[in-house]
């Protein structure tokens, strides 16, 4: 191989050529919009250039900005978190879509919209659906990691079917409290199914955003233990590995990011499946490596895709988890079909 | 001062009022390769796995120099015990080289090349240097065995510098049916490194099934049956025919070949015994 990609796959060079491309994401983000808005004029609302009329500043500022914010920390937070769940739980295909822990997230935050008002829940404002989704993804996360154990040790498949499962519940819940909901509840509703990065303004992001932020920069600290936890959990803990430590510390930062991305931006599917196994496939499965690099591809990926959902059809806005959903799918069955044809896992 | 041992002492182990272990003693001295052997269920894996720390026994104790085994924290303990499992399971892409260095978790205590030079060396000692850049996964049964037997001899390659405990390095490998899945000589060149790495200061624990390798590379042997010891001691004394018999319940003739010290074991299920 040419030495030059040959070394794109060594961590540094690798994590600074993505996050030049979280970067170029992002500004391009900015940039791009039903409002034709120069790179100059960019900068200038930033305040890294000469100052610009209040319009054009008011759009990157209060519009384009806040997205390509949540663009970056959510597909930052998603990718980080499927690739450390896929570790938690030795299964190239936990994604917190695919096993319930989003969806759960998003019943727990609709109910709290549609029941919210009824059951005097008004006090706790902006920090109803935030607490609500952690809440809902905590609920998920502990039935789904229980349910799977067989014999004490998490079976794979078990896992995904116990997923399909609570998918479904979910599911099934949400479109009861569609049919309860009435005119602006029931277009959030849509909203949470699908997925959007502008709903929320800078109040939501400054209430959740930190903790997410948290999480995506904790959770690459554990990539060698994360590595020893793959050989199988008493090898782990043969190696020196505290692992049922490991394990709670994982799921609850990895719980923290999804219930904060949900709160967020609702449903988002497949994200953590395909970031991290796209990083796998160039770069190999060390999770030194692994883990940074899908939080800044994620970053990047939702992003670009946030602006090709705004732009493709403008001023029809695509829902951005129908997008996700419309690429993900043939990525995970051309997946399943790559796994059933090696024998192997990346 | 502490005897610089791995020992289980009256350990017993119950799982649903079943005794898997029954006031089982057995002390594990570096230097020495120790062979268990017994009937399949008669609990050679349930011994190492209390040995290693998996479970604690529910009578009796377990100590590694000196020290109750809990009393260690988890990287104290991977310093000086490795454990080579029955069976694996990773089926992530790592290249074998990196399985190798994933053995050096607790232990890691120099530069990155002089801890890359162990990784090499342990590789070429267990015979699969050329298998380095391999992908894991995609490694014959026999070959994951081997860069297995790299990882844990890496492990405890060198004897501790966290300085815990006065207890002259001492370490031990633990080792869950190493041969089950090697060919012929990969079974002897296996073991025949268990014996160099046991006279480098490890204790080495094989469960074999082969009385044979047992033999032939074993200074000690502990026999088990239903759970409890029904034979310990040096091996080449310890290990006769009628023993064998009992222990596996099949007829068995030691032949002595000539230019040999040894005898061979040979079963002849034409005699089998009535089983107990």
């Amino acid at each position: 191989m040419n030495p030059l990609l040959a070394s794109l796959r060594r961590p540094l060079p690798l994590c600074l050529l993505l996050g030049l491309l979280a970067l170029a994401a992002a500004a391009s983000g900015l940039a791009a919009g039903p409002a034709a808005i120069s790179g100059g004029e960019v900068l200038g609302a930033l305040g890294l250039g000469p100052g610009v009329d209040s319009t054009v500043s008011s759009t990157i500022l209060q519009l384009r900005l806040p997205r390509v914010a949540l663009g970056l920390i959510v597909g930052a937070a998603l990718a980080v978190s499927g690739a450390a769940m896929q570790g938690v739980f030795r299964n190239p295909l936990a994604d917190p879509g695919l096993v319930g822990v989003s969806s759960g997230a998003a019943l727990a935050a609709v109910a709290a919209i549609v029941l919210g008002p009824a059951l005097g829940l008004a006090f706790a404002g902006r920090w109803l659906l935030p607490l609500a989704s952690f809440g809902g993804a905590a609920v998920t996360t502990l039935l789904v990691s229980r349910l799977s154990r067989v014999d004490g040790a998490t079976q794979p498949a078990q896992m995904l079917l116990v997923g399909l499962a609570v998918n479904a519940i979910s599911g099934a819940g949400i479109g009861l409290m569609a049919h309860v909901a009435s005119g602006p509840a029931l277009r959030a509703l849509t909203f949470w199914m699908y997925g959007s990065l502008g709903r929320v303004g800078w109040p939501e992001i400054a209430a959740t955003a930190p903790v997410v932020a948290l999480a995506v920069l904790l959770i690459p600290t554990q990539g060698r233990e994360l590595n020893a936890l793959l050989l199988g959990e008493a090898e782990a803990a043969h190696l020196g590995v505290d692992v049922e430590r490991l394990k709670r510390w994982l799921v609850l930062l990895v719980l923290l990011a999804v219930g904060g991305a949900v709160a967020l931006t609702g449903i988002i599917a497949f994200v953590g499946l395909i970031v991290p196994q796209l990083i796998r496939l160039w770069a190999g499965p060390d999770h030194r490596l692994l883990l940074p690099a899908s939080a800044l591809l994620g970053g990047a990926l939702l992003t670009v895709a946030d602006t090709v959902a705004r732009t493709v059809a403008a001023p029809i806005e695509l829902p951005i988890g129908v997008l996700t959903a419309l690429i993900g799918g043939p990525f995970f069955i051309a997946l399943l079909l790559r796994l059933r044809g090696r024998g192997e896992t990346w | 001062m502490a005897a610089v041992t791995l020992a289980a002492e009256q350990a017993s182990y119950r799982v649903d009022g079943r005794n898997l272990l029954d006031q089982v003693s057995l002390i594990l001295v570096p230097g020495e390769v120790h062979a268990v052997l017994g009937r399949n269920g008669a609990g050679k894996s349930t011994l190492l796995r209390l040995l290693a720390g998996d479970i604690q026994p529910q009578g009796g104790s377990v100590t590694l120099n000196g020290r109750a085994l809990p009393a260690w924290t988890p990287r104290e303990r991977a310093r000086r015990r490795a454990v080579l499992p029955q069976s694996e399971s990773l089926r992530f892409g790592f290249s074998a080289e990196q399985v190798v260095a994933m053995g050096r978790y607790a232990s890691a205590q120099h530069r990155p090349e002089v801890e890359q030079g162990i990784v090499r060396e342990a590789l070429q000692l267990a015979g699969v240097a050329d298998l380095a850049q391999r992908r894991y996964p995609s490694l014959s049964g026999g070959e994951r065995a081997r860069v297995q037997f790299a990882r844990v001899m890496a492990q405890i390659w060198e004897p501790p510098a966290d300085g815990a405990a006065k207890d002259d390095g001492a370490r031990y490998l633990l080792l869950d049916e190493p041969t089950a899945s090697l060919d012929l000589a990969h079974q002897h060149g296996c073991l025949l490194q268990a014996r160099r790495f046991a006279a480098s200061g490890v204790g080495v624990l094989a469960v074999l099934h082969d009385p044979n390798l047992a033999l032939r590379y074993s200074d000690r042997v502990t026999v088990l049956e239903n759970g409890r010891v029904t034979g310990q001691g040096p091996t080449r004394e310890l290990l006769s025919r009628e023993l064998l018999e009992r222990t596996y319940g099949i007829g068995i003739e030691l032949v002595h070949t000539a230019g040999e010290a040894l005898p061979v074991v040979v079963a002849h299920p034409a005699n089998s015994l009535p089983s107990s």
